[in-house]
């Protein structure tokens, strides 16, 4: 089946293609790839040192598999690990300078770039495959000192703090897809907030995948000084094809004393067609950082798309008094496959962590629920409470629910609370008799069970995540 | 409007509805009364459409085969189902909620939706007729509310959406005295020429309230009797051993 076929299906309106002459790096993973990402990005010699030395490290290292859903081998020397808009192999200066395409790219994912249109109160990056397009409401960010900028270019601006805090939260060598994201990431969002400062808009990026053959190694980093606050969110397509793409990100966040991140998902890459063909492979470490006393970390995530999902958004509450919270929407349709969840590990004193996950699995899709709790024994007074509700559809889904808790200090507790339910009838029926069709009472019942995590994301994204759900599940009853 | 021939109903292969006839014209008021177990609910939800139900005969709707309808396009149509135990959706507001029911009716009208502004000051309107205080309806829609809330709210639901049949199926039982009277209230101000009732009840001082036109005895899932209103006085004094 060609990409042509796909676009007939109705369900996935991001999965048009952009027809655009790219730049990439030669076929397959090895030293020269690397060299060649580093030297197109101008890169400093201690970035490639780094990256090799996670080069090294990773030809010792073996591809996990423990988690639920399996893959067919992927061929890393099959694949390219860079590939950028030809136009934008200078960054460009000013919106004129991207490609109109590009931005007619955008505008078509309802981003758009242009001054005059720009999302209200939001700052936007960019990300077309490889590369930063475009970062809005700079200047605005740069009075207060806020940096937020393409990962590339903080590495050339702003060396002190990537060198600082790169790889401090997720080590090079932390496990397998991790370390090859840090040989071969190629771009992402970097956000630095001063102390005491409160970012006036919401940060945002956004990511797209164009080219194909290609994999996405997206790297975002996000420090968050004393006493400041940010509230950050990514969105993601990709266009659908018939073949995997791979897109396996880090991310690190860092709170130190007193300073709050938010940091809000919503993923809606391609998710194969039906038939299970095609469709993007998510596999992505994201872990945060409580670092001083009093900081607070909340991850919230909607994952509607990809083929499989496989992310353990964490949070290390080092700091005293530190929070940890994780809420996450999980629908499966289908033949997606999602294995998530998030590890909440306590090592300062009366730290606190919440987590709230819900799944919902239709079609033949299976949805995991994954996740560590633990208490180390001089995290005196913490506390955890975790809630799991799963959600099916039919008959051929699966749900499953493994938390995993580890508790060395008498004075804390944990908490769980696990359901599994399917979907009520006697429920889609009191709407059917109210004049709701099948799939407006479904979106009803399912948002209504997703409630207490949609009303983490902010505002402007809500809206859009009630939508997003409803067509998730397009055609999974009746 | 409603037209039942030999209706018969099966539910994995129990009979419940065995040969059921029933006409009910525009501007009238039929109220079905029976022992637990005749057969009542199981009427109401194959008019409105519940699925799960094996049927036989025929039902005319302002003469469409209601068969052939979904149960939302019955609802469409002006077909309201008054629950016997309506049901909790959490996460739901019950305002979005009224607001989605009412905005797929007028569309399915060929009316324009509601924008919120005029949505609300509809349900403003109504919920005050039935006293019912504004802040139920930011509530999630039934959880928590009490017995007599949930059936109250069936009615301010039947009110907003302007049905040409209503069905109410036990919609005073579990009601207070002063919220029965103002159900019956409620009932009442919307009756009129266009529009007709079937009301199922086991008690007489609904129908003190809400004079039925024709009162109907259903058992084992027949009407074996069919009177005016005073038929229901005489079943308060002899119960139904007379008719069974
Ligand atoms: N899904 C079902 N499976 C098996 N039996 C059923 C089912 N639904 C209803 N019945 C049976 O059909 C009969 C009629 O039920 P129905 O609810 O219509 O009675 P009713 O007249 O409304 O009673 P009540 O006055 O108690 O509300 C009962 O005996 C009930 O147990
Ligand atoms: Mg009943």
């Amino acid at each position: 089946m060609k990409t042509e076929d796909l676009k007939n299906s109705k369900e996935y309106k991001y999965g048009f293609t952009t027809d655009i002459e790219n730049i990439r790096a030669p076929k397959g993973l090895n030293e020269e790839t690397i060299k060649f990402i580093s030297n197109i990005k101008k890169e400093p010699k201690w970035m490639l040192d780094w990256r090799l030395k996670a080069y090294n490290r990773l030809k010792v290292l073996k591809e996990p598999d423990w988690q639920k859903p399996k893959y067919p081998k992927i061929n890393y020397q099959d694949l390219y690990y860079y590939s950028a808009p030809k136009s934008s192999s200078e960054k460009p200066k000013s919106l004129d300078d991207i490609d109109p395409k590009i931005l007619e790219t955008y505008k078509k994912l309802g981003i758009p770039l242009d001054e005059q249109k720009r999302l209200n109160g939001i700052a936007v990056d960019a990300v077309f495959d490889s590369v930063s397009v475009a970062t809005t409401f700079k200047d605005e960010l740069t009075k207060k000192g806020i940096i937020f900028c393409s990962i590339s270019e903080a590495i050339q601006k702003h060396p002190d703090l990537v060198k600082k805090y790169l790889g401090s939260v997720i080590p090079l060598s932390d496990h397998y897809f991790a370390t090859l994201n840090s040989a071969v990431f190629t771009d992402g969002s970097f956000v630095y907030i001063p102390p005491n400062t409160r970012c006036p808009m919401e940060l945002s990026t956004y990511f797209r995948i164009n080219a194909s053959e290609t994999g996405q190694f997206e790297r975002t980093l996000i420090i968050a000084d004393k006493g400041s606050y940010v509230s950050y969110l990514e969105g993601c397509t990709a266009p659908m094809r018939d073949e995997n793409q791979l897109h396996a990100a880090n991310v690190e966040l860092i709170a130190l004393d007193d300073a709050e991140i938010k940091y809000s998902t919503v993923q809606n890459w391609y998710p194969g067609d039906e038939n299970g063909r095609g469709g993007i492979y998510n596999f992505v470490t994201k872990r945060g950082a409580c670092r001083g006393k009093n900081s607070k970390i909340s991850w919230t995530q909607v994952e509607t798309g990809s083929a499989i999902t496989w992310k353990y958004p964490s949070c290390i509450l080092q700091g005293d008094n530190s929070v940890g919270e994780f809420y996450s929407i999980a629908i499966t349709n289908n033949h997606q496959k999602a294995d998530t969840g998030t590890k909440m590990i306590h090592l300062g004193k009366n730290t606190k962590s919440k987590i709230i996950s819900k799944g919902i699995s239709a079609g033949k899709a299976d949805n995991m629920y994954r996740g560590l709790v633990q208490i180390k024994n001089k995290a005196s007074n913490s506390r955890n409470y975790t809630q799991c509700d799963s959600l099916l559809m039919g008959n051929k889904c699966g749900a499953h629910t493994i938390p995993y808790i580890k508790n060395n200090n008498s004075t804390s507790t944990i908490e769980h609370e696990a359901t599994t339910t399917k979907i009520n009838e006697e429920q889609l029926y009191y709407c059917n008799q109210r004049g709701l069709d099948q799939e407006e009472a479904v979106s009803l019942i399912v948002n209504g069970f997703c409630k207490e995590v949609l009303q983490q994301l902010p505002m402007e994204f809500a809206v859009e995540a009630q939508k997003l759900v409803a067509i998730s599940l397009e055609g999974s009853v009746g | 409007m409603l037209n039942i021939k030999n209706l018969e109903a099966k539910v994995d292969n129990k009979h419940i509805l065995n040969g059921l006839n029933l006409d009910i014209k525009p501007g009238e008021v039929h109220a079905i009364m029976g022992p637990n177990g005749s057969g009542k609910s199981t009427l109401a939800n194959v008019l409105s459409g519940k699925n799960g139900y094996e049927t036989k005969g025929e039902i005319k709707y302002n003469g469409e085969n209601l068969s052939e309808l979904s149960t939302e396009e019955r609802a469409q149509k002006g077909i309201f189902l008054a629950f016997q135990y309506p049901l909790e959706i959490p996460g739901v507001n019950t305002n979005v909620f009224l607001r989605t029911s009412l905005n797929s009716v007028r569309k399915a009208r060929g009316e324009k939706e509601l924008d919120t502004l005029n949505f609300l000051k509809i349900v403003k309107e109504k919920s005050s007729e039935l006293g019912i205080d504004e802040k139920f309806l930011s509530r999630q829609l039934n959880v928590g509310f009490s017995g007599g809330e949930k059936k109250k709210n069936e009615i301010l639901q039947m009110k907003i959406l302007q049905p040409k049949l209503s069905i109410l199926d036990e919609t005073d039982s579990g009601l207070d005295i002063d919220a029965l009277r103002i159900v019956a209230d409620g009932v009442n101000s919307y009756k009129n020429k266009e529009n007709a009732f079937l009301i199922i009840t086991h008690y007489q001082r609904l129908l003190d309230y809400i004079k039925p036109d024709f009162i109907h005895v259903l058992s084992k899932g027949k009407i074996v009797k069919t009177g005016n209103a005073d038929l229901g006085v005489e079943l308060e004094k002899t119960g139904y051993a007379n008719f069974i």
